[in-house]
């Protein structure tokens, strides 16, 4: 073999073993779901599909157990679309101003702002809701706790106003030059270019970062953990507390003796879980690809 | 008013709502690091940052769960800077846009989607359990490292791509074969910008809470780590516990603002570096 011919095995070999190592992302993909299977499907043993997901009561350690996770599925599902009521806007708009109409200076600042949002860690996030959130709620609407809805709400719009502000922004960056000169030139003023021409061009990049931004907000853990309540009950009102699957999965998990039902059970919600990001993302995903502006004509 | 007053006062409105909405967001963030700043600064002292808790954590300090959180951290972006870089050459320099890279895209997508408590359930069911890690470092690191994965692999790919196709040429009409020209030429291109990206993942590895819940900490050891096989404190969780679990919550409301501070000014500051040198490098590039 001569030197020619070892420098193509060897190069053939590298390109393979860096293939293998790309693929990592996709077998721990696969590794989380099986461990979540192996370690949940147990519970469907004692309790039938339907009424652990359609059941209305979660009492994991009576006696006997009752394990039905849909007050979880609604505390999580309700904080999310409130929060979103407040953090679509927020995120929105915010990217909206950082893309379009901020000056160089003021987005220099505004960028690292949202950047460092970002990076605040969940658990500060849902110290300060649980601190200072809960007691001025609290005191304003004169409710018997500020641990609820209202509450883990605003704390969730903090962590997705970042992830819906710069996946919006990017979208809106994409969008070429010539289309808002062209507006520009037919008269139109920046709100009205802004409105009708910059906006409907990156609808679903921004459609993307919102659904992106929901799906943070429902796999959140902390935040929902201090601030959300912990009534596993379906609540009545905004001011009600929840137990969102999340917290849920976190509170009692230390709890759980070693592959109990309560243990399985966890375990199955978290597929619950899972399944529900994993659909967001793939939408996302989906929405991303299909409806890519392709050049200016498209539009 | 006419048609153009009615446009122009529309147009006022509308960007009014849109600066304030920008208005609210550095509220918050102002609003959150100035309370958690001024409640929590007078708990900063030598005492607190270097001993351990003392008294069933009503006093004393915090060292054992800052280092904890750096054992851990460290140990994720070990786990995660090889593969994530490696992942990243991969996409960049030899795939080719195609069925195999779209599901790998796929993947890391939905791996970045994954809630951390889900990472938590993963890591206690295999490392854990199946492999009889139990609760420690190693489980902890390899937990978060794999939470990790996708911002490395993002910021790394994002470094090779602003490296100029000139580059590459260059050294393959020299005769370099495709590794030499990445190693040689790509690589070294690439790494401030690759660097930068890792510092953030470092500070997302730090502030997680809920991946390390049932993989790594603990609620109180007096002593430090002796191997990867040992439980550790962590900041992050020291403040769950102080803030929910502890019997004396009010009482040592300081301390749990003294340690936020504490996580934050870490998290931060591992931030701002980041952002400062990309800031710096962009100015710098001479490509």
């Amino acid at each position: 073999m001569n030197r020619a011919q070892k420098r193509r095995i060897g190069e053939y070999l590298i390109e393979k073993w860096f293939l293998f190592l790309a693929t990592i992302s996709i077998i721990v993909l696969a590794l989380i779901v099986a461990f979540l299977f192996k370690e949940g499907i147990p519970i469907f043993k004692s309790v039938s599909v339907g009424d652990f997901l359609f059941g209305q009561l979660w009492y994991p350690t009576d006696e006997p157990a009752d394990f039905g996770i849909l007050p979880l599925i609604v505390g999580s599902l309700i904080v999310t679309a409130v929060s979103s009521m407040i953090a679509v806007p927020l995120g929105v708009l915010s990217a909206i101003y950082i893309s379009e109409i901020a000056r160089p200076s003021v987005k220099e600042i505004l960028k690292p702002v949202v950047e460092l949002l970002a990076a605040l860690p969940s658990v500060v996030i849902g110290f300060f809701g649980m601190v200072v959130m809960a007691p001025f709620l609290q005191k304003v609407f004169d409710i018997p706790t500020g641990l609820n809805i209202v509450n883990a709400s605003i704390m969730l719009a903090m962590m997705a106003v970042p992830t819906i502000s710069s996946l919006t922004e990017d979208a809106l960056h994409a969008v070429r030059r010539e289309l808002r000169e062209a507006s520009l030139a037919l008269g139109a003023t920046q709100w009205e270019t802004i409105s009708r021409v910059v906006v409907p061009a990156s609808l679903s990049g921004a459609c993307t970062a919102v659904i992106l931004g929901m799906s943070r907000a429902i796999g959140e853990t902390m935040v929902v953990l201090m601030v959300a309540g912990g009534a596993a009950a379906i609540p009545e009102s905004i001011f009600d507390s929840v137990r969102p699957m999340p917290a849920s999965i976190a509170a009692e998990m230390g709890e759980a003796p070693f592959r109990s039902d309560h243990y399985y059970a966890l375990f199955a919600t978290g597929i619950v879980l899972f399944f529900m990001t994993l659909g967001f993302n793939l939408i996302a995903d989906y929405i991303s690809h299909k409806y890519k502006q392709v050049g200016t004509a498209t539009l | 008013m006419d048609f153009r007053q009615k446009r122009k006062l529309v147009e006022a409105i509308a960007f009014f709502i849109i600066r304030s909405s920008a208005v609210i967001i550095c509220l918050a963030l102002a609003i959150m690091l100035g309370f958690l700043f001024v409640k929590g600064y007078r708990a900063i002292n030598w005492t607190f940052l270097t001993q351990p808790p003392m008294d069933a954590m009503t006093r004393g300090g915090i060292f054992p769960a800052i280092v904890g959180t750096f054992y851990l951290t460290l140990g994720a972006i070990l786990v995660a800077f090889p593969l994530g870089v490696a992942s990243a050459i991969y996409l960049n320099e030899y795939a080719i846009e195609g069925r195999m890279v779209r599901t790998i895209r796929l993947g890391i997508n939905n791996l970045a989607g994954v809630p951390s408590v889900v990472f938590g359930l993963f890591g206690l069911g295999l490392f854990v359990v199946f492999l009889g890690f139990g609760s420690s470092i190693l489980s902890g690191s390899l937990t978060l490292g794999f939470l990790i994965l996708p911002v490395i692999i993002g910021a790394s790919e994002e470094a090779l791509k602003a490296v100029p196709q000139t580059y590459r040429e260059a050294s393959l009409a020299l005769g370099g074969t495709k590794w030499q020209t990445i190693y040689r030429v790509v690589l070294p291109a690439a790494l401030p910008g690759i660097l930068t990206g890792s510092i953030l993942g470092i500070g997302r590895a730090a502030g997680e809470t809920a991946p390390i819940m049932f993989t790594a900490a603990a609620f109180y050891t007096s002593k430090l780590p002796s191997s990867i096989f040992d439980e550790v404190m962590a900041l992050p969780y020291h403040i769950y516990v102080l803030a929910t679990a502890g019997t004396h919550i009010e009482e040592t409301r300081h301390l749990q603002y003294g340690t936020a501070l504490v996580l934050i000014a870490l998290v931060l500051g591992v931030n701002l570096v980041a952002i400062i040198m990309r800031t710096r490098m962009r100015r710098k590039q001479t490509y």
